[in-house]
Protein backbone atom coordinates (compact mmCIF):
# COMPACT_ATOMS: atom_id res chain seq x y z
CA UNK A 1 0.00 0.00 0.00
CA UNK A 2 2.59 2.66 0.81
CA UNK A 3 3.93 1.89 -2.75
CA UNK A 4 0.22 3.33 -4.25
CA UNK A 5 0.84 6.13 -1.58
CA UNK A 6 4.17 7.27 -2.64
CA UNK A 7 2.86 7.38 -5.97
CA UNK A 8 0.04 9.11 -5.61
CA UNK A 9 2.01 11.66 -3.41
CA UNK A 10 4.60 11.99 -6.21
CA UNK A 11 2.16 12.39 -8.92
CA UNK A 12 0.24 15.06 -7.01
CA UNK A 13 3.26 16.87 -6.48
CA UNK A 14 4.43 16.42 -9.96
CA UNK A 15 1.37 17.81 -11.68
CA UNK A 16 0.73 20.49 -8.99
CA UNK A 17 5.12 21.73 -10.07
CA UNK A 18 3.79 21.26 -13.59
CA UNK A 19 7.28 19.21 -13.78
CA UNK A 20 8.02 20.51 -17.40
CA UNK A 21 9.06 17.20 -18.41
CA UNK A 22 6.16 15.18 -17.95
CA UNK A 23 3.64 18.51 -18.94
CA UNK A 24 5.85 18.22 -22.19
CA UNK A 25 5.13 14.09 -22.43
CA UNK A 26 2.24 14.66 -21.53
CA UNK A 27 1.42 17.41 -24.58
CA UNK A 28 3.35 15.28 -27.13
CA UNK A 29 1.36 12.46 -26.36
CA UNK A 30 -2.10 14.31 -26.74
CA UNK A 31 -0.96 16.20 -30.58
CA UNK A 32 0.32 12.70 -31.40
CA UNK A 33 -2.87 10.86 -30.48
CA UNK A 34 -5.26 14.15 -31.96
CA UNK A 35 -3.48 13.99 -35.30
CA UNK A 36 -3.83 10.48 -35.93
CA UNK A 37 -7.12 10.01 -34.87
CA UNK A 38 -8.02 13.36 -37.08
CA UNK A 39 -6.64 11.76 -40.09
CA UNK A 40 -8.07 8.28 -39.43
CA UNK A 41 -11.34 10.00 -38.94
CA UNK A 42 -10.52 11.53 -42.79
CA UNK A 43 -9.44 8.20 -44.10
CA UNK A 44 -11.93 5.57 -41.73
CA UNK A 45 -14.92 7.69 -41.99
CA UNK A 46 -14.28 8.41 -45.79
CA UNK A 47 -13.92 4.81 -46.44
CA UNK A 48 -16.99 3.45 -43.95
CA UNK A 49 -19.32 5.68 -45.42
CA UNK A 50 -18.55 5.13 -49.17
CA UNK A 51 -18.01 1.13 -48.45
CA UNK A 52 -21.76 1.57 -46.96
CA UNK A 53 -23.48 3.14 -49.97
CA UNK A 54 -21.74 1.15 -52.90
CA UNK A 55 -22.17 -2.10 -53.69
CA UNK A 56 -19.61 -4.29 -55.56
CA UNK A 57 -18.22 -7.82 -55.72
CA UNK A 58 -16.25 -8.50 -52.54
CA UNK A 59 -17.98 -6.08 -50.39
CA UNK A 60 -18.19 -8.62 -47.72
CA UNK A 61 -14.88 -9.80 -48.04
CA UNK A 62 -13.35 -5.83 -47.64
CA UNK A 63 -15.89 -5.28 -44.42
CA UNK A 64 -14.48 -8.76 -43.01
CA UNK A 65 -10.98 -7.37 -43.38
CA UNK A 66 -11.74 -4.16 -41.73
CA UNK A 67 -13.75 -5.74 -38.77
CA UNK A 68 -10.80 -8.02 -38.46
CA UNK A 69 -8.32 -4.66 -38.60
CA UNK A 70 -10.59 -3.47 -35.64
CA UNK A 71 -8.54 -5.87 -33.57
CA UNK A 72 -4.96 -5.52 -34.70
CA UNK A 73 -2.67 -5.70 -32.27
CA UNK A 74 -0.47 -2.63 -32.00
CA UNK A 75 3.18 -4.43 -31.48
CA UNK A 76 2.07 -5.94 -35.04
CA UNK A 77 1.75 -2.95 -36.55
CA UNK A 78 4.75 -1.74 -34.81
CA UNK A 79 6.59 -4.49 -35.93
CA UNK A 80 5.58 -3.82 -39.91
CA UNK A 81 5.66 0.12 -39.45
CA UNK A 82 9.51 -0.63 -38.47
CA UNK A 83 10.00 -2.61 -41.05
CA UNK A 84 8.69 -0.51 -43.55
CA UNK A 85 10.52 2.69 -42.42
CA UNK A 86 13.79 0.61 -41.86
CA UNK A 87 16.65 2.03 -43.72
CA UNK A 88 17.05 -0.19 -46.29
CA UNK A 89 13.12 -0.91 -46.30
CA UNK A 90 10.86 0.18 -49.11
CA UNK A 91 9.54 3.26 -47.12
CA UNK A 92 13.21 4.24 -45.74
CA UNK A 93 14.22 7.05 -47.88
CA UNK A 94 11.64 8.78 -46.06
CA UNK A 95 14.43 8.46 -42.74
CA UNK A 96 11.07 8.94 -40.07
CA UNK A 97 12.25 6.00 -38.10
CA UNK A 98 12.13 6.93 -34.21
CA UNK A 99 10.81 10.37 -35.43
CA UNK A 100 7.02 11.63 -34.44
CA UNK A 101 5.81 11.24 -37.63
CA UNK A 102 6.23 7.44 -37.30
CA UNK A 103 4.22 7.24 -34.22
CA UNK A 104 1.71 9.40 -35.75
CA UNK A 105 1.72 6.66 -38.98
CA UNK A 106 1.58 3.70 -36.79
CA UNK A 107 -1.22 4.97 -34.67
CA UNK A 108 -3.33 5.78 -38.18
CA UNK A 109 -2.78 2.69 -38.78
CA UNK A 110 -3.97 1.23 -36.14
CA UNK A 111 -7.04 3.51 -35.33
CA UNK A 112 -8.43 3.68 -39.11
CA UNK A 113 -10.21 0.43 -39.34
CA UNK A 114 -11.48 0.88 -35.92
CA UNK A 115 -12.84 4.33 -37.01
CA UNK A 116 -13.79 2.91 -40.76
CA UNK A 117 -15.85 -0.49 -38.75
CA UNK A 118 -17.65 1.79 -36.71
CA UNK A 119 -18.81 4.41 -39.26
CA UNK A 120 -19.74 1.68 -41.79
CA UNK A 121 -21.77 0.24 -39.39
CA UNK A 122 -23.50 3.65 -38.16
CA UNK A 123 -24.39 4.68 -41.91
CA UNK A 124 -25.80 1.00 -42.34
CA UNK A 125 -28.50 1.29 -39.79
CA UNK A 126 -29.34 4.17 -40.98
CA UNK A 127 -32.90 3.35 -43.02
CA UNK A 128 -32.15 2.39 -46.47
CA UNK A 129 -34.63 4.71 -47.86
CA UNK A 130 -32.97 7.54 -45.95
CA UNK A 131 -30.41 7.97 -48.32
CA UNK A 132 -33.35 8.74 -51.28
CA UNK A 133 -35.41 10.84 -49.33
CA UNK A 134 -32.88 13.37 -48.58
CA UNK A 135 -31.64 13.28 -52.78
CA UNK A 136 -35.43 13.99 -53.60
CA UNK A 137 -35.55 17.16 -50.90
CA UNK A 138 -33.14 18.14 -53.61
CA UNK A 139 -30.09 17.67 -52.46
CA UNK A 140 -26.66 17.35 -53.94
CA UNK A 141 -24.44 14.17 -53.49
CA UNK A 142 -22.17 16.57 -51.33
CA UNK A 143 -25.00 17.76 -48.90
CA UNK A 144 -26.33 14.24 -48.95
CA UNK A 145 -23.11 12.68 -47.18
CA UNK A 146 -22.79 15.22 -44.81
CA UNK A 147 -26.76 14.80 -44.27
CA UNK A 148 -26.05 11.22 -43.76
CA UNK A 149 -23.67 12.10 -41.39
CA UNK A 150 -25.46 14.03 -39.21
CA UNK A 151 -28.15 11.24 -39.20
CA UNK A 152 -25.14 9.17 -38.07
CA UNK A 153 -23.49 11.61 -35.52
CA UNK A 154 -24.09 9.77 -32.03
CA UNK A 155 -22.28 6.49 -33.54
CA UNK A 156 -19.37 8.62 -35.67
CA UNK A 157 -18.98 10.54 -32.30
CA UNK A 158 -18.34 6.80 -30.91
CA UNK A 159 -16.05 5.88 -33.19
CA UNK A 160 -14.14 9.09 -33.08
CA UNK A 161 -13.84 8.19 -29.21
CA UNK A 162 -12.90 4.29 -30.14
CA UNK A 163 -10.31 5.40 -32.42
CA UNK A 164 -8.92 7.62 -29.73
CA UNK A 165 -9.02 5.80 -27.04
CA UNK A 166 -7.26 2.85 -29.06
CA UNK A 167 -4.35 4.99 -29.82
CA UNK A 168 -3.76 7.35 -26.84
CA UNK A 169 -3.15 3.66 -24.93
CA UNK A 170 -1.15 1.64 -26.73
CA UNK A 171 1.81 1.26 -26.01
CA UNK A 172 3.58 -1.82 -28.13
CA UNK A 173 3.95 0.36 -31.53
CA UNK A 174 4.58 3.89 -30.27
CA UNK A 175 8.03 2.01 -28.20
CA UNK A 176 8.75 0.74 -31.95
CA UNK A 177 8.36 2.59 -34.01
CA UNK A 178 9.17 5.98 -31.72
CA UNK A 179 12.04 4.56 -29.21
CA UNK A 180 10.98 6.38 -26.29
CA UNK A 181 13.83 9.07 -27.10
CA UNK A 182 13.33 11.22 -24.29
CA UNK A 183 12.44 14.79 -25.69
CA UNK A 184 11.44 13.71 -28.85
CA UNK A 185 9.17 10.72 -29.02
CA UNK A 186 8.41 9.89 -25.51
CA UNK A 187 4.91 9.71 -25.18
CA UNK A 188 2.97 8.94 -21.24
CA UNK A 189 2.39 5.21 -22.09
CA UNK A 190 6.24 4.13 -22.97
CA UNK A 191 7.25 6.72 -20.08
CA UNK A 192 5.08 4.57 -18.10
CA UNK A 193 6.80 1.22 -19.05
CA UNK A 194 10.37 2.75 -18.53
CA UNK A 195 9.95 3.80 -15.17
CA UNK A 196 8.20 0.96 -14.07
CA UNK A 197 10.95 -1.15 -15.58
CA UNK A 198 13.49 1.27 -13.99
CA UNK A 199 11.41 0.91 -10.75
CA UNK A 200 10.29 3.95 -10.12
CA UNK A 201 6.96 3.23 -9.48
CA UNK A 202 6.40 6.54 -8.20
CA UNK A 203 6.89 8.29 -11.44
CA UNK A 204 4.83 5.65 -13.26
CA UNK A 205 1.74 5.60 -11.23
CA UNK A 206 1.99 9.44 -11.70
CA UNK A 207 2.25 9.00 -15.12
CA UNK A 208 -0.63 6.51 -15.74
CA UNK A 209 -2.90 8.58 -13.39
CA UNK A 210 -2.33 11.57 -15.49
CA UNK A 211 -3.04 9.23 -19.16
CA UNK A 212 -6.18 8.47 -16.86
CA UNK A 213 -7.29 11.60 -16.56
CA UNK A 214 -6.73 13.31 -20.06
CA UNK A 215 -8.19 9.94 -21.57
CA UNK A 216 -11.39 10.64 -19.68
CA UNK A 217 -11.10 14.51 -20.30
CA UNK A 218 -10.97 14.01 -24.45
CA UNK A 219 -13.72 11.85 -23.91
CA UNK A 220 -16.21 14.02 -21.74
CA UNK A 221 -15.43 16.77 -24.30
CA UNK A 222 -16.54 14.41 -26.90
CA UNK A 223 -19.17 13.07 -25.32
CA UNK A 224 -20.44 16.10 -24.31
CA UNK A 225 -20.67 17.32 -28.34
CA UNK A 226 -22.00 14.06 -28.88
CA UNK A 227 -25.28 14.13 -26.39
CA UNK A 228 -25.47 18.14 -26.02
CA UNK A 229 -29.07 18.33 -28.78
CA UNK A 230 -30.04 14.94 -27.82
CA UNK A 231 -33.88 15.55 -26.06
CA UNK A 232 -33.13 13.37 -22.55
CA UNK B 1 -54.09 20.49 -67.75
CA UNK B 2 -53.78 19.34 -71.33
CA UNK B 3 -49.82 19.38 -71.30
CA UNK B 4 -47.83 16.11 -69.49
CA UNK B 5 -46.14 17.33 -66.49
CA UNK B 6 -43.88 14.17 -66.91
CA UNK B 7 -44.09 11.36 -69.41
CA UNK B 8 -41.81 7.85 -69.55
CA UNK B 9 -41.04 5.75 -72.54
CA UNK B 10 -40.25 2.36 -72.72
CA UNK B 11 -39.24 2.38 -69.27
CA UNK B 12 -37.00 -1.12 -68.22
CA UNK B 13 -35.80 -1.88 -64.66
CA UNK B 14 -33.64 -5.01 -64.28
CA UNK B 15 -33.05 -6.71 -60.57
CA UNK B 16 -30.70 -9.70 -60.70
CA UNK B 17 -30.90 -9.45 -64.44
CA UNK B 18 -34.50 -9.56 -64.34
CA UNK B 19 -37.11 -7.30 -65.90
CA UNK B 20 -39.14 -6.12 -63.02
CA UNK B 21 -40.79 -2.84 -64.57
CA UNK B 22 -41.87 -2.74 -68.32
CA UNK B 23 -43.53 0.60 -68.99
CA UNK B 24 -43.94 1.47 -72.52
CA UNK B 25 -45.55 4.36 -72.21
CA UNK B 26 -46.88 6.73 -69.74
CA UNK B 27 -48.20 10.47 -68.93
CA UNK B 28 -49.12 12.59 -65.97
CA UNK B 29 -50.88 15.22 -67.37
CA UNK B 30 -50.17 18.94 -65.29
CA UNK B 31 -52.17 19.53 -62.43
CA UNK B 32 -53.56 15.63 -62.11
CA UNK B 33 -53.09 12.76 -59.57
CA UNK B 34 -52.29 9.52 -60.57
CA UNK B 35 -52.54 6.39 -58.85
CA UNK B 36 -50.38 3.41 -59.51
CA UNK B 37 -52.83 0.40 -57.40
CA UNK B 38 -51.43 -2.98 -57.32
CA UNK B 39 -50.66 -5.77 -54.82
CA UNK B 40 -47.30 -5.47 -53.38
CA UNK B 41 -44.59 -6.32 -55.55
CA UNK B 42 -46.43 -5.36 -58.44
CA UNK B 43 -43.71 -2.72 -59.08
CA UNK B 44 -45.66 0.38 -57.54
CA UNK B 45 -42.83 1.91 -55.57
CA UNK B 46 -40.13 0.69 -58.31
CA UNK B 47 -42.08 2.52 -61.07
CA UNK B 48 -42.57 5.67 -58.45
CA UNK B 49 -38.69 5.87 -57.70
CA UNK B 50 -37.80 5.69 -61.44
CA UNK B 51 -40.10 8.32 -62.27
CA UNK B 52 -38.57 10.37 -59.59
CA UNK B 53 -34.78 9.74 -60.95
CA UNK B 54 -33.89 8.24 -57.70
CA UNK B 55 -33.11 5.22 -59.19
CA UNK B 56 -31.97 4.43 -62.82
CA UNK B 57 -33.71 2.45 -65.48
CA UNK B 58 -31.91 -0.41 -67.77
CA UNK B 59 -33.85 1.43 -70.48
CA UNK B 60 -36.42 4.32 -71.81
CA UNK B 61 -36.67 7.81 -71.20
CA UNK B 62 -38.34 10.44 -69.01
CA UNK B 63 -39.40 13.94 -70.38
CA UNK B 64 -40.28 16.49 -67.99
CA UNK B 65 -42.40 18.75 -69.25
CA UNK B 66 -41.77 18.01 -72.65
CA UNK B 67 -37.69 17.94 -71.82
CA UNK B 68 -36.00 14.88 -71.86
CA UNK B 69 -33.81 14.06 -68.84
CA UNK B 70 -30.81 12.98 -70.38
CA UNK B 71 -27.68 14.56 -68.60
CA UNK B 72 -26.45 13.89 -65.20
CA UNK B 73 -27.19 17.92 -64.50
CA UNK B 74 -30.54 17.83 -65.91
CA UNK B 75 -31.67 14.87 -63.69
CA UNK B 76 -30.53 16.96 -60.88
CA UNK B 77 -32.19 20.03 -61.64
CA UNK B 78 -35.20 17.66 -61.98
CA UNK B 79 -34.59 16.55 -58.87
CA UNK B 80 -34.77 20.12 -57.17
CA UNK B 81 -38.32 20.85 -58.92
CA UNK B 82 -39.78 17.62 -58.01
CA UNK B 83 -39.69 15.52 -54.38
CA UNK B 84 -40.98 12.30 -53.24
CA UNK B 85 -42.54 11.51 -49.96
CA UNK B 86 -41.87 7.87 -48.24
CA UNK B 87 -44.11 5.09 -46.10
CA UNK B 88 -41.78 5.77 -43.62
CA UNK B 89 -41.90 9.58 -42.44
CA UNK B 90 -38.26 9.54 -42.39
CA UNK B 91 -37.52 12.56 -40.76
CA UNK B 92 -33.90 13.74 -39.52
CA UNK B 93 -32.90 13.62 -35.81
CA UNK B 94 -34.20 17.63 -34.98
CA UNK B 95 -36.47 19.84 -34.71
CA UNK B 96 -39.89 19.28 -36.65
CA UNK B 97 -39.71 22.99 -38.16
CA UNK B 98 -35.86 22.21 -38.78
CA UNK B 99 -37.38 19.29 -41.05
CA UNK B 100 -40.03 21.21 -42.60
CA UNK B 101 -37.79 23.67 -43.74
CA UNK B 102 -34.68 21.02 -44.56
CA UNK B 103 -35.53 21.08 -48.49
CA UNK B 104 -35.55 25.10 -48.46
CA UNK B 105 -31.86 25.30 -47.04
CA UNK B 106 -30.43 22.77 -49.46
CA UNK B 107 -31.93 25.35 -52.30
CA UNK B 108 -30.32 28.15 -50.42
CA UNK B 109 -33.44 30.05 -49.67
CA UNK B 110 -32.99 32.84 -47.46
CA UNK B 111 -34.11 32.36 -43.45
CA UNK B 112 -37.31 35.11 -43.04
CA UNK B 113 -38.58 33.28 -46.64
CA UNK B 114 -37.80 29.63 -44.80
CA UNK B 115 -39.95 30.68 -41.63
CA UNK B 116 -42.85 32.04 -43.66
CA UNK B 117 -43.13 28.69 -45.93
CA UNK B 118 -42.71 26.58 -42.99
CA UNK B 119 -45.35 27.86 -40.92
CA UNK B 120 -47.55 27.92 -43.97
CA UNK B 121 -47.11 24.39 -44.55
CA UNK B 122 -47.75 23.78 -40.54
CA UNK B 123 -50.84 25.06 -40.71
CA UNK B 124 -51.56 23.71 -43.59
CA UNK B 125 -51.56 20.20 -41.93
CA UNK B 126 -52.43 21.07 -38.75
CA UNK B 127 -49.03 20.75 -36.93
CA UNK B 128 -48.28 24.49 -36.03
CA UNK B 129 -48.01 23.83 -32.06
CA UNK B 130 -45.84 20.99 -32.67
CA UNK B 131 -42.67 22.66 -34.30
CA UNK B 132 -40.40 23.00 -31.19
CA UNK B 133 -40.76 19.48 -30.91
CA UNK B 134 -38.56 17.27 -31.81
CA UNK B 135 -39.17 14.83 -35.01
CA UNK B 136 -38.54 11.80 -33.38
CA UNK B 137 -40.87 11.78 -30.33
CA UNK B 138 -43.90 12.69 -32.99
CA UNK B 139 -46.80 10.07 -33.69
CA UNK B 140 -46.89 8.00 -36.46
CA UNK B 141 -49.42 9.97 -37.66
CA UNK B 142 -47.80 13.16 -36.67
CA UNK B 143 -44.72 12.21 -38.06
CA UNK B 144 -46.37 11.19 -41.71
CA UNK B 145 -47.76 15.08 -41.12
CA UNK B 146 -44.59 16.37 -40.81
CA UNK B 147 -43.15 14.18 -43.56
CA UNK B 148 -46.43 15.64 -46.42
CA UNK B 149 -45.53 19.62 -44.78
CA UNK B 150 -41.64 19.08 -45.23
CA UNK B 151 -42.60 17.79 -49.34
CA UNK B 152 -45.50 20.70 -49.81
CA UNK B 153 -42.62 23.33 -48.28
CA UNK B 154 -40.74 23.36 -51.19
CA UNK B 155 -43.42 23.76 -53.41
CA UNK B 156 -43.19 20.67 -55.73
CA UNK B 157 -43.44 20.38 -59.36
CA UNK B 158 -44.60 16.83 -58.95
CA UNK B 159 -45.38 15.00 -55.76
CA UNK B 160 -44.06 11.18 -55.27
CA UNK B 161 -45.55 9.76 -52.78
CA UNK B 162 -45.30 5.95 -51.53
CA UNK B 163 -48.13 4.35 -49.30
CA UNK B 164 -48.07 7.09 -47.17
CA UNK B 165 -50.92 6.54 -45.51
CA UNK B 166 -50.10 2.51 -45.28
CA UNK B 167 -48.41 2.62 -41.48
CA UNK B 168 -51.14 4.50 -40.19
CA UNK B 169 -54.41 3.01 -37.65
CA UNK B 170 -57.68 4.00 -40.01
CA UNK B 171 -59.06 7.25 -38.42
CA UNK B 172 -55.40 8.90 -38.59
CA UNK B 173 -55.37 7.83 -41.78
CA UNK B 174 -58.56 9.37 -42.75
CA UNK B 175 -58.11 12.33 -41.34
CA UNK B 176 -54.69 12.97 -43.02
CA UNK B 177 -55.91 11.82 -46.09
CA UNK B 178 -58.75 14.49 -46.43
CA UNK B 179 -55.87 17.09 -45.32
CA UNK B 180 -53.76 15.81 -48.50
CA UNK B 181 -56.35 15.61 -50.86
CA UNK B 182 -57.27 19.59 -49.70
CA UNK B 183 -53.58 20.66 -49.96
CA UNK B 184 -53.37 18.59 -53.64
CA UNK B 185 -56.41 20.76 -54.93
CA UNK B 186 -55.88 24.02 -53.43
CA UNK B 187 -51.77 24.11 -55.01
CA UNK B 188 -52.88 21.87 -58.15
CA UNK B 189 -49.42 19.85 -57.47
CA UNK B 190 -49.03 17.19 -59.70
CA UNK B 191 -48.71 13.84 -58.28
CA UNK B 192 -48.14 10.14 -58.57
CA UNK B 193 -49.60 7.66 -55.75
CA UNK B 194 -48.66 4.67 -54.97
CA UNK B 195 -51.07 2.64 -53.24
CA UNK B 196 -52.58 -0.95 -52.63
CA UNK B 197 -55.75 0.81 -50.83
CA UNK B 198 -58.49 1.14 -54.11
CA UNK B 199 -60.25 4.01 -51.73
CA UNK B 200 -56.99 6.46 -51.30
CA UNK B 201 -56.75 6.16 -54.95
CA UNK B 202 -60.09 6.83 -55.63
CA UNK B 203 -60.28 9.34 -53.16
CA UNK B 204 -57.11 10.99 -54.45
CA UNK B 205 -57.05 10.20 -58.15
CA UNK B 206 -57.97 11.75 -60.98
CA UNK B 207 -56.74 8.97 -63.35
CA UNK B 208 -56.10 5.06 -61.96
CA UNK B 209 -53.00 3.07 -62.88
CA UNK B 210 -53.34 -1.19 -62.53
CA UNK B 211 -50.54 -2.74 -61.61
CA UNK B 212 -49.49 -5.86 -62.07
CA UNK B 213 -46.19 -7.65 -62.07
CA UNK B 214 -44.38 -4.63 -63.61
CA UNK B 215 -46.61 -3.64 -65.93
CA UNK B 216 -49.97 -1.04 -66.22
CA UNK B 217 -52.46 -3.46 -67.22
CA UNK B 218 -55.03 -0.74 -67.05
CA UNK B 219 -55.04 3.21 -67.01
CA UNK B 220 -58.41 5.24 -66.88
CA UNK B 221 -60.35 7.39 -64.80
CA UNK B 222 -61.73 6.01 -61.57
CA UNK B 223 -65.08 5.22 -62.83
CA UNK B 224 -63.49 3.46 -66.15
CA UNK B 225 -61.35 1.21 -64.01
CA UNK B 226 -63.69 0.43 -61.48
CA UNK B 227 -67.23 0.01 -63.88
CA UNK B 228 -65.10 -1.59 -66.64
CA UNK B 229 -62.57 -3.59 -65.82
CA UNK B 230 -60.53 -4.92 -68.88
CA UNK B 231 -59.14 -8.36 -66.91
CA UNK B 232 -60.23 -10.70 -63.98
CA UNK B 233 -57.39 -9.48 -62.24
CA UNK B 234 -58.46 -5.83 -62.59
CA UNK B 235 -61.86 -6.55 -61.40
CA UNK B 236 -61.05 -8.53 -58.42
CA UNK B 237 -58.32 -6.12 -57.44
CA UNK B 238 -60.66 -2.96 -57.85
CA UNK B 239 -63.34 -4.77 -55.63
CA UNK B 240 -65.80 -6.92 -57.87
CA UNK B 241 -65.01 -9.48 -55.05
CA UNK B 242 -67.87 -11.66 -57.38
CA UNK B 243 -66.47 -12.33 -60.72
CA UNK B 244 -68.43 -15.22 -62.24
CA UNK B 245 -67.31 -16.78 -65.35
CA UNK B 246 -70.84 -17.63 -68.11
CA UNK B 247 -71.98 -18.65 -71.55
CA UNK B 248 -73.71 -15.96 -73.64
CA UNK B 249 -77.53 -17.73 -73.70
CA UNK B 250 -79.53 -14.54 -75.10
CA UNK B 251 -78.30 -11.25 -76.38
CA UNK B 252 -80.35 -8.73 -77.55
CA UNK B 253 -80.86 -4.82 -76.96
CA UNK B 254 -78.24 -4.03 -74.74
CA UNK B 255 -79.40 -6.78 -71.90
CA UNK B 256 -78.14 -10.28 -71.82
CA UNK B 257 -78.23 -13.48 -70.17
CA UNK B 258 -76.02 -15.49 -69.04
CA UNK B 259 -75.36 -19.16 -67.95
CA UNK B 260 -73.57 -19.22 -64.55
CA UNK B 261 -73.43 -22.93 -63.08
CA UNK B 262 -76.82 -23.88 -64.36
CA UNK B 263 -78.18 -20.60 -63.11
CA UNK B 264 -79.26 -17.59 -65.77
CA UNK B 265 -78.21 -13.91 -64.71
CA UNK B 266 -78.75 -10.85 -66.42
CA UNK B 267 -76.47 -8.30 -67.23
CA UNK B 268 -75.97 -5.33 -69.56
CA UNK B 269 -74.12 -5.50 -72.67
CA UNK B 270 -74.24 -7.16 -75.92
CA UNK B 271 -71.97 -10.40 -76.25
CA UNK B 272 -71.59 -12.33 -78.81
CA UNK B 273 -73.92 -15.68 -78.66
CA UNK B 274 -72.27 -18.42 -76.78
CA UNK B 275 -69.57 -16.45 -75.88
CA UNK B 276 -67.66 -17.21 -72.57
CA UNK B 277 -67.24 -14.01 -70.58
CA UNK B 278 -66.65 -12.57 -66.76
CA UNK B 279 -69.43 -10.86 -65.26
CA UNK B 280 -68.04 -8.92 -61.93
CA UNK B 281 -70.67 -7.82 -59.39
CA UNK B 282 -69.33 -5.46 -56.51
CA UNK B 283 -70.23 -6.95 -52.74
CA UNK B 284 -72.07 -3.25 -52.18
CA UNK B 285 -74.44 -3.53 -54.74
CA UNK B 286 -75.94 -7.26 -53.70
CA UNK B 287 -78.85 -6.89 -51.00
CA UNK B 288 -79.90 -9.72 -49.17
CA UNK B 289 -83.49 -10.64 -47.62
CA UNK B 290 -85.80 -13.38 -46.42
CA UNK B 291 -87.83 -14.00 -50.07
CA UNK B 292 -87.22 -13.19 -53.35
CA UNK B 293 -88.63 -9.38 -53.35
CA UNK B 294 -90.19 -9.03 -56.79
CA UNK B 295 -91.50 -5.98 -56.32
CA UNK B 296 -87.80 -4.01 -57.08
CA UNK B 297 -86.27 -3.78 -60.67
CA UNK B 298 -83.55 -6.05 -59.52
CA UNK B 299 -84.03 -8.96 -62.04
CA UNK B 300 -81.53 -11.33 -60.42
CA UNK B 301 -82.88 -13.00 -57.41
CA UNK B 302 -80.90 -15.96 -56.15
CA UNK B 303 -81.64 -18.29 -53.15
CA UNK B 304 -78.32 -19.48 -51.38
CA UNK B 305 -77.33 -20.22 -47.98
CA UNK B 306 -74.79 -18.28 -45.97
CA UNK B 307 -71.18 -20.32 -45.97
CA UNK B 308 -69.15 -17.53 -44.41
CA UNK B 309 -69.06 -13.98 -42.75
CA UNK B 310 -66.51 -11.51 -41.89
CA UNK B 311 -65.71 -7.82 -40.53
CA UNK B 312 -64.85 -5.56 -43.54
CA UNK B 313 -64.44 -2.14 -41.72
CA UNK B 314 -67.88 -0.78 -40.76
CA UNK B 315 -69.81 -3.59 -42.86
CA UNK B 316 -69.87 -7.70 -42.85
CA UNK B 317 -68.69 -9.31 -46.11
CA UNK B 318 -70.99 -12.32 -46.24
CA UNK B 319 -70.00 -14.69 -48.62
CA UNK B 320 -72.63 -16.71 -50.45
CA UNK B 321 -73.43 -20.27 -52.12
CA UNK B 322 -75.78 -19.77 -54.57
CA UNK B 323 -74.74 -22.25 -56.67
CA UNK B 324 -72.20 -20.26 -57.34
CA UNK B 325 -70.27 -17.63 -55.49
CA UNK B 326 -71.61 -13.95 -54.25
CA UNK B 327 -70.26 -11.99 -51.76
CA UNK B 328 -72.52 -8.91 -50.33
CA UNK B 329 -71.95 -6.42 -47.76
CA UNK B 330 -74.12 -6.06 -44.82
CA UNK B 331 -74.44 -3.65 -42.23
CA UNK B 332 -74.43 -4.48 -38.39
CA UNK B 333 -78.05 -3.55 -38.47
CA UNK B 334 -78.61 -6.27 -41.59
CA UNK B 335 -77.11 -8.66 -40.00
CA UNK B 336 -79.08 -8.75 -36.87
CA UNK B 337 -82.55 -7.93 -38.69
CA UNK B 338 -81.84 -11.28 -41.27
CA UNK B 339 -80.45 -13.33 -38.17
CA UNK B 340 -77.32 -13.94 -40.47
CA UNK B 341 -75.62 -16.67 -39.99
CA UNK B 342 -73.75 -19.49 -41.98
CA UNK B 343 -76.00 -22.38 -42.71
CA UNK B 344 -79.24 -19.39 -43.02
CA UNK B 345 -81.20 -20.08 -46.40
CA UNK B 346 -81.37 -16.40 -47.94
CA UNK B 347 -82.25 -14.84 -51.43
CA UNK B 348 -79.37 -12.59 -53.14
CA UNK B 349 -80.68 -10.16 -54.85
CA UNK B 350 -78.61 -7.31 -57.71
CA UNK B 351 -79.88 -5.38 -60.52
CA UNK B 352 -78.72 -6.21 -63.75
CA UNK B 353 -77.23 -2.78 -63.82
CA UNK B 354 -74.98 -3.97 -61.32
CA UNK B 355 -73.40 -6.82 -63.38
CA UNK B 356 -70.15 -5.73 -65.41
CA UNK B 357 -69.70 -7.85 -68.26
CA UNK B 358 -65.60 -8.93 -68.64
CA UNK B 359 -65.69 -10.11 -72.31
CA UNK B 360 -62.06 -12.00 -72.51
CA UNK B 361 -60.04 -11.33 -75.66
Amino acid sequence: MGLVWEGIKKAAELLWTLDPEVLGITLFSLKVSILATAISLAVGGAAGMALALSRFPGKRLLISVINTGMGLPPVVVGLFITILLWRNGPLGFLEILYTPSAIILAQTVIATPIIAGISLAAIQQLPPDLRLQILSLGASRWQMLRMLAVEARLPLMAAVMAGFGGVISEVGASIMVGGNIQGSTRVLTTATVMEAGKGNFDTAIALSLILLVLTFAVNAALTHIQQRDRPR
Amino acid sequence: MSRPALEARGLEVLRGGVLVLEIPALEVMDGTVLALIGPNGSGKTTLLKTLACLQEPAGGELLFQGQALATRSQKEAYRRRVTMVFQQPLLFDTSVARNLESGLKLRGVPGPERTRRVLEVARRFGIEPLLERQARKLSGGEAQRASLARAFAIGPEILFLDEPFAALDPPTREALLDDLAAALRSTGTTAVLATHDRMEALQLADRLAVMRQGRIVQIGTGAQVVNQPVDEFVAEFVGMETVLEGLVLESADGLCRVSVAGHEVEALGSPALGETVLLGLRPENVTLADHADTGTSARNHFPGTVARIAPRGPYFKVELDCGFWVAAFVTPHSLEALRLAPGRAVVATFKATAVHLIRRP
